[in-house]
C-alpha cells in the first residue's frame, strides 16, 4: 500500500499522504506552483530549492503562503461622526 | 516632474504615491485602480495559500511583479516573532528583500508597537532585509529606525483606515525636517486634500489603501490622489507663500480713476 499512509498538517487541516512523499509531491498534488509562494515545515522556513529534497513525516505541520490583498492591518471600523 | 524621482533602499520610482491592494471588490477592481492610480509601489499581505478551493485566482496573475515593486506587509503581527515570521517567509515567496514593516500595538486603534517595531527593524536589517517601518509621528523614534539602517520612515497621519486625514502636521514636519531619509506617510489619509497636504508639509510619498479601496468609485478616487499626490509635490517644490493676516492687493492701484 503506497497511499494515505501518514497523516500530515496542511494549512493546519489534517491531511493523508504517502509515505515517501516530498514537500514538491505535495504541493504538486495541490496543483500549487511553486513561484511565488512560501513553505514552512514544522516553522522552518523552506529555500525552494528544498522541496522536491525534503521528505514528510507523522504528524509533520505544513504551512503554504501567498500574497493576497492587503495594505495594512485590518480595519477596525468604527465611525466618527 | 520628470526627473523628479524618489529613491528608497536602492529602488527608483516615478510616483510618490503608494497603494495597497486590500479590501477591493475583486482583482479586476484592484488592478484598474493600481493602473488609475499610476503607483509603481503595491503593498500586499501574506496569507495561507486556499487549498481546498484551487480556482481561487492569484492577485500576482494581475499585479504584475515586472510591472509593479510589490511590497509585502507584516499587517496583523502584534508582537516582535510574528513580525520576523511574517518578513521571512514574505522574502521567501521570492519577490525582493523589501518589507514593509509593521508590528500593531493595539486592535483597535491598529497603532505601531514602537518598541517591538524597533526590535524588529534591528533583526530585519542585520538579516539583509529592505526594512520600510509603519510608525507613529514620533520623530525620536523616527530617528531611531533610520539609526538602526531604514531606507525611509513612514508615520501614519491617523489611525489606518480611519480617514482622519493629518491629525498632527506638526509631528509629521518635524519628522521631515529632522529625519534625512525619505519620508512616506502611511495611512490615515480620506480624501485627495488630505495626500496633497502630506505632500505640501514635505513628504516624499504617502501610501493608502481604503481611501481608495473604500470609496463609492475607488478607481476614479484612485486617479484623484495621483493629480493630489502629483498637485502637492508641485506645490511644495514651488515654495507656497507665506500665511498673513492682512490682505495685499494683488492689482495695481496705479491707473485707477
Amino acid at each position: 500500500m503506497m497511499t494515505e499512509a501518514i497523516q500530515i498538517q496542511v494549512n493546519g487541516e489534517p491531511r493523508g499522504c504517502r509515505a515517501d512523499a516530498t514537500v514538491g509531491d505535495l504541493l504538486r498534488e495541490l496543483a500549487i506552483k511553486t513561484e511565488r509562494v512560501a513553505v514552512e515545515l514544522n516553522l522552518e522556513i523552506l529555500d525552494r530549492k528544498e522541496f522536491d529534497q525534503r521528505g514528510l513525516k507523522q504528524g509533520d505541520r505544513v504551512e503554504i503562503l501567498s500574497f493576497i490583498g492587503g495594505g495594512s492591518s485590518t480595519d477596525y471600523s468604527v465611525r466618527v461622526s | 516632474m520628470t526627473g523628479d524621482r524618489l529613491i528608497i533602499g536602492g529602488y527608483e520610482f516615478k510616483s510618490r504615491l503608494f497603494v495597497g491592494t486590500g479590501k477591493y471588490k475583486d482583482f479586476a477592481e484592484t488592478k484598474k485602480a493600481i493602473e488609475a492610480s499610476g503607483a509603481d509601489v503595491v503593498t500586499v499581505a501574506v496569507r495561507r495559500v486556499n487549498i481546498t478551493d484551487r480556482s481561487k485566482e492569484n492577485l500576482l496573475d494581475y499585479i504584475d511583479p515586472k510591472k509593479y515593486t510589490i511590497l509585502p506587509n507584516t499587517a496583523g503581527c502584534y508582537n516582535v516573532e510574528d513580525a520576523l515570521r511574517y518578513a521571512r517567509l514574505a522574502r521567501a515567496a521570492g519577490v525582493s528583500d523589501l518589507i514593509k514593516l509593521e508590528v500593531l500595538g493595539d486592535e483597535r486603534t491598529l497603532f505601531p508597537d514602537t518598541v517591538g517595531l524597533l526590535e524588529a527593524a534591528k533583526i530585519l536589517v542585520k538579516e539583509g532585509f529592505i526594512v520600510l517601518p509603519y510608525t507613529n509621528d514620533d520623530p525620536i523614534v523616527a530617528q531611531k529606525l533610520v539609526d538602526i539602517g531604514c531606507p525611509c520612515v513612514m508615520p501614519l497621519a491617523a489611525p489606518i483606515g480611519s480617514g482622519l486625514g493629518i491629525r498632527n502636521p506638526y509631528n509629521l514636519k518635524i519628522i521631515m525636517e529632522m529625519v534625512k531619509v525619505p519620508i512616506v506617510v502611511d495611512a490615515g489619509v480620506g480624501t485627495a486634500s488630505d495626500a496633497a497636504l502630506a505632500m505640501e508639509l514635505g513628504a516624499d510619498a504617502v501610501l493608502m489603501n481604503t481611501a481608495i479601496a473604500g470609496a463609492k468609485d475607488p478607481i476614479a478616487m484612485a486617479e484623484a490622489m495621483k493629480y493630489a499626490v502629483l498637485a502637492g509635490r508641485l506645490a511644495y517644490k514651488a515654495g507656497r507663500i507665506p500665511r498673513k493676516l492682512y490682505a495685499t492687493a494683488s492689482s495695481p492701484i496705479e491707473g485707477m480713476l
